[in-house]
């Protein structure tokens, strides 16, 4: 029976921790802000060259820098509470506790969206200040295009978390990368139809590709692209069963083979 | 009901048999000693009664509760402590005890975790961050973090390594007053003989995975013709069978 209140437990410790830790505070907030000063002027600089398609280019590249930061910090939030375990040497404490799987993997959720939050607000209300763009004129779709976003992030966290399990700390690079890795391929900037034809394949298994076509769709012509949101919710909804059974495998043999009690190097 | 049943447990990494086919049991309100030298199974076998390792073969049953099946109900109800696990060192000792008795769903949290500073002398660390205590404040904080929920069954990995004699004097007394009151199982592996022959009514000894003696304290002592516990642990690690000593 899953229980709220050791939910509730494991995201006090983290606010605890958040609470003593400014330097922690301020890294939420630091890469989203100077992601969108430095595209916020690219996209300024690009848009005084183009006269009246100006605002939709900055709405472009501004409101990808918005929705990209959205699953960026969505999958770091969840992975690096994990990796707090682990550094903290806690990991075995919370495994011998009756937390059940789901119940951490809640708990990791609820705080990547906290942090994601905190990270993407300070963002957004900077590009409304500076470069006038208002996120939320993206219209009610936006809460789709982020939901799918952050579930992105979290999949690709729960198969990080997998390798960890499987690999050790040593996989722990992996969760600094791998989504930064996917970017090109997510058509965060640009559209699909700009890459290479053999390379689209790989960008549209990925739903932000579809979600950033959809969010193109939605600043330059006023439109829903529902099919672009059927197909990212389709596709993450696969990927999330098979991250989720690639964890449990992984859960399981980390429990076989000892790696629960050892996790760190 | 044991507190405590293992039957046939043994552990397997590839080539080697970290556990071999051992079977115990731990005596609701009785405290067993698990001793033997490094390498020995202790740690693989404690790992494999708190559900952190899954058994190769044999079983397991703790507090009624199959580890193989029910092994979240059994957690509830037990706990463990060692000073080679830490707690989250930037928060502070109450936090954590807070955050813990979320965990183990303990009513009345505040009041649990004035009780357990009043009795294991942390009042004055519960503000502290638990990073900045010394080992053996460090040491108290996770035997509190043990007991938070007033576990039935307790496990402990040499729970008084790091602490000065007088604090480890103080700590054993206040297991043995725990385990009179509560009536709380205690299954402890250590290095210290004397806390042993004090705290245990029952030994398990291993050797290279295996339980290659048992008894009380004093049947041990009596059977290997020594004085004290130490003797018997050196003897049966350089292979002196109790008829040879």
């Amino acid at each position: 029976m899953i229980s709220l209140r050791r939910i509730w437990g494991l995201i006090y410790r983290h606010l605890c921790l958040y609470r003593r830790s400014w330097p922690r505070l301020v890294d939420l907030a630091y890469w989203p802000i100077l992601q969108m000063t430095i595209w916020g002027f690219t996209s300024s600089f690009f848009a005084s060259r183009l006269g009246s398609n100006g605002a939709v280019t900055i709405g472009f590249l501004v409101g990808g820098v918005l929705l990209w930061e959205t699953a960026v910090r969505s999958h770091l939030g969840f992975a690096v509470s994990f990796m707090e375990e682990i550094w903290s040497r806690n990991l075995g404490h919370l495994f011998i506790s009756p937390l059940r799987p789901i119940e951490l993997l809640a708990a990791l959720i609820l705080i990547s969206i906290l942090r994601m939050l905190l990270g993407v607000i300070p963002a957004a209300i900077l590009a409304s200040v500076m470069y006038h763009f208002n996120v939320l004129s993206i219209g009610p779709v936006l809460v789709l295009f982020a939901a799918n976003l952050m579930i992105m992030g979290w999949w690709i966290a729960l198969g990080c978390i997998a390798l960890i399990l499987s690999q050790g700390g040593g996989a722990e690079s992996l969760v600094w990368s791998l989504l930064v890795g996917l970017s090109p391929f997510a058509a965060v900037y640009y559209p699909v139809a700009i890459m290479p034809h053999w390379l689209q394949p790989i960008a549209l298994i990925l739903p932000a590709a579809h979600v950033f076509e959809g969010m193109r769709a939605a600043i330059a012509h006023g439109v829903i692209a529902w099919d672009h949101l059927a197909w990212a919710s389709g596709l993450n909804l696969i990927w999330l069963i098979a991250a989720s059974l690639l964890f449990s495998h992984q859960f399981h043999a980390a429990r076989s083979n000892g790696a629960l009690m050892n996790i760190g190097e | 009901m044991q507190a405590i049943e293992v039957v046939s447990l043994t552990k397997r990494y590839r080539a080697a048999l970290a556990v071999d086919d051992i079977s115990f049991t731990v005596a609701r309100g009785q405290t067993v000693g698990l001793l033997g030298g490094n390498g020995a199974g202790k740690t693989t076998t404690i790992a494999m009664l708190l559900g952190l390792l899954v058994p190769t073969a044999g079983k397991i049953t703790v507090l009624g509760h199959d580890m193989a099946r029910d092994r979240f109900a059994a957690l509830a109800r037990l706990n463990f402590s060692s000073p080679y696990i830490a707690l989250p060192a930037r928060l502070t000792v109450a936090e954590n005890l807070r955050v813990y008795g979320h965990l183990y769903n303990v009513r009345d949290i505040e009041q649990r975790i004035r009780d357990l500073a009043e009795e294991l002398d942390l009042g004055a660390l519960l503000n502290r961050q638990a990073g900045q205590l010394s080992a053996g404040q460090k040491t108290r904080v996770a035997l509190a973090k043990a007991l938070v929920n007033r576990p039935e069954l307790l496990l402990l990995d040499e729970p008084t390594a790091s602490l000065d004699p007088d604090t480890g004097d103080m700590v054993r007394s206040w297991l043995e007053r725990y385990r009179a009151d509560s009536g709380c199982s205690i299954l402890l592996a250590s290095h210290n003989m004397a806390e042993v022959e004090r705290l245990c009514g029952q030994v398990l000894m291993m050797k290279q995975g295996q339980i290659v003696d048992r008894g009380s304290p004093a049947e041990l002592l009596n059977r290997y013709r020594r004085d004290d516990l130490e003797d018997v642990f050196l003897d049966i690690a350089r292979n002196r069978q109790a008829e040879e000593v």
